[in-house]
């Protein structure tokens, strides 16, 4: 080897940093209309979430248990593969967050992207969304509100796969004889919702 | 805003490209352009690559692409410096336009930048990332034997300019 070649071989050592490269790419994608899919973590009392925010609104809330590259893949493929960490873009959802687990807010304020929700589920959730801080539902009583009264099983379906849990309170939806039914996120956290809420079954 | 790349098309997050290749993109571009421009260099590249994403009709060799885009980010960007030199005032001053981090070799990288841009990227990639010559054609999307041509060229040339 020749000692140019040595020469070339100890380049200079580059030292990137990153924190700061990401907040550029997150700013400047963001206002070049680049940035489809912003996400961000944050601790919840119930585990650590992670917020999925598009410009129409709030879009995916992922719980601890469910693996994120999964969830990161299912964005990319039906809403856009745009997709950056950008924590400031979810201070919204962040704050409304922290104020509801706090007891500071009983409703959310935030506007929510259904691109991952469609035909009957969207129904569902969209009367989910009205059901008020405090207050409870049966499969059935969804299922009405939605338009096919008979359908009590196909609302629960829909419930299970609420992509924005919390925000869109599918834990407010509970069997008519009172038992707590089902929970994406694992009953103990509908459980604990719920009695944050003053609103758990006795 | 591109709703549902329905076109069975599975391209990863953005953002995991960002992560798998973003700090040896920083070090192409350190060696291509200096570390003052490689910064923007890399920013540059990666708004142009997240710009042109969703339209990639196939995520194959993503790696490649990026390298690609790069080394036009850096080509812009030695020309642009060539037009636009650090001045001597900025560099006694340690202005903004000057090398934050001066290196023992800067007379060798200077002849580097100075070098035609394929030449330039060819010994970069097999010098400072160590590749063999069908990887870095692979990185530059040109066959071996033109990987090879563009070392030999390249190490030639620069040893001229070198021992100038």
């Amino acid at each position: 080897m020749t000692d140019l070649e040595q020469r070339l071989r100890n380049a200079p050592p580059a030292e990137l940093d990153r924190k700061a490269l990401d907040a550029a790419l997150a700013q400047r994608a963001g206002k070049a209309s680049l940035l489809d899919v912003a996400y961000a973590e944050l601790d919840s009392p119930i585990g650590e979430l992670v917020v999925f925010v598009t410009p129409r609104g709030l879009l995916r809330v992922k719980y601890a248990d469910e693996p994120i590259e999964g969830v990161l893949a299912e964005v990319a493929a039906r809403v856009s593969p745009r997709i950056l960490r950008a924590p400031r873009r979810t201070d919204p959802v962040r704050r409304e967050l922290e104020g509801y687990f706090a007891l500071r807010r009983r409703s959310f304020d935030l506007l929510i992207d259904w691109s991952l929700v469609q035909g009957f589920a969207g129904n569902v959730l969209r009367e989910t969304s009205r059901i008020p801080f405090g207050d409870v539902r049966s499969y059935g009583q969804v299922a009405r509100q939605a338009g096919s009264p008979r359908a009590a099983r196909a609302a629960g379906n829909a419930l299970g796969s609420n992509p924005i849990p919390i925000v869109v309170p599918c834990h407010r939806v509970l069997h008519a004889d009172g038992g707590l039914g089902g929970y994406s996120g694992g009953l103990d956290r509908k459980r604990y919702l719920l009695a944050l809420e003053g609103s758990l079954p006795a | 805003m591109p709703r549902a790349v329905s076109r069975g098309v599975r391209l990863p997050p953005f953002q995991r490209l960002v992560d798998d290749h973003a700090a040896e993109l920083h070090r192409f571009l350190v060696a291509s352009v200096g570390q003052t421009d490689a910064e923007d260099c890399l920013q540059e590249t990666l708004l142009s690559a997240l710009r042109a994403y969703p339209r990639l009709r196939h995520g194959d060799n993503l790696r490649a692409w990026l390298y690609t885009i790069a080394h036009r980010k850096a080509t812009d960007a030695v020309r642009w410096r060539l037009r636009h030199p650090v001045s001597d005032l900025d560099e006694a001053t340690g202005g903004l336009a000057s090398d934050p981090q001066p290196t023992t070799d800067d007379g060798l990288w200077r002849c580097v930048r100075a070098l035609p841009a394929k030449q330039r990227a060819a010994l970069v990639h097999r010098f400072v990332f160590d590749l063999a010559y069908r990887d870095v054609g692979e990185r530059m999307g040109i066959s071996e034997e033109a990987a090879r041509q563009n070392v030999s060229t390249g190490l030639r040339r620069l040893r001229k300019e070198v021992e100038r």
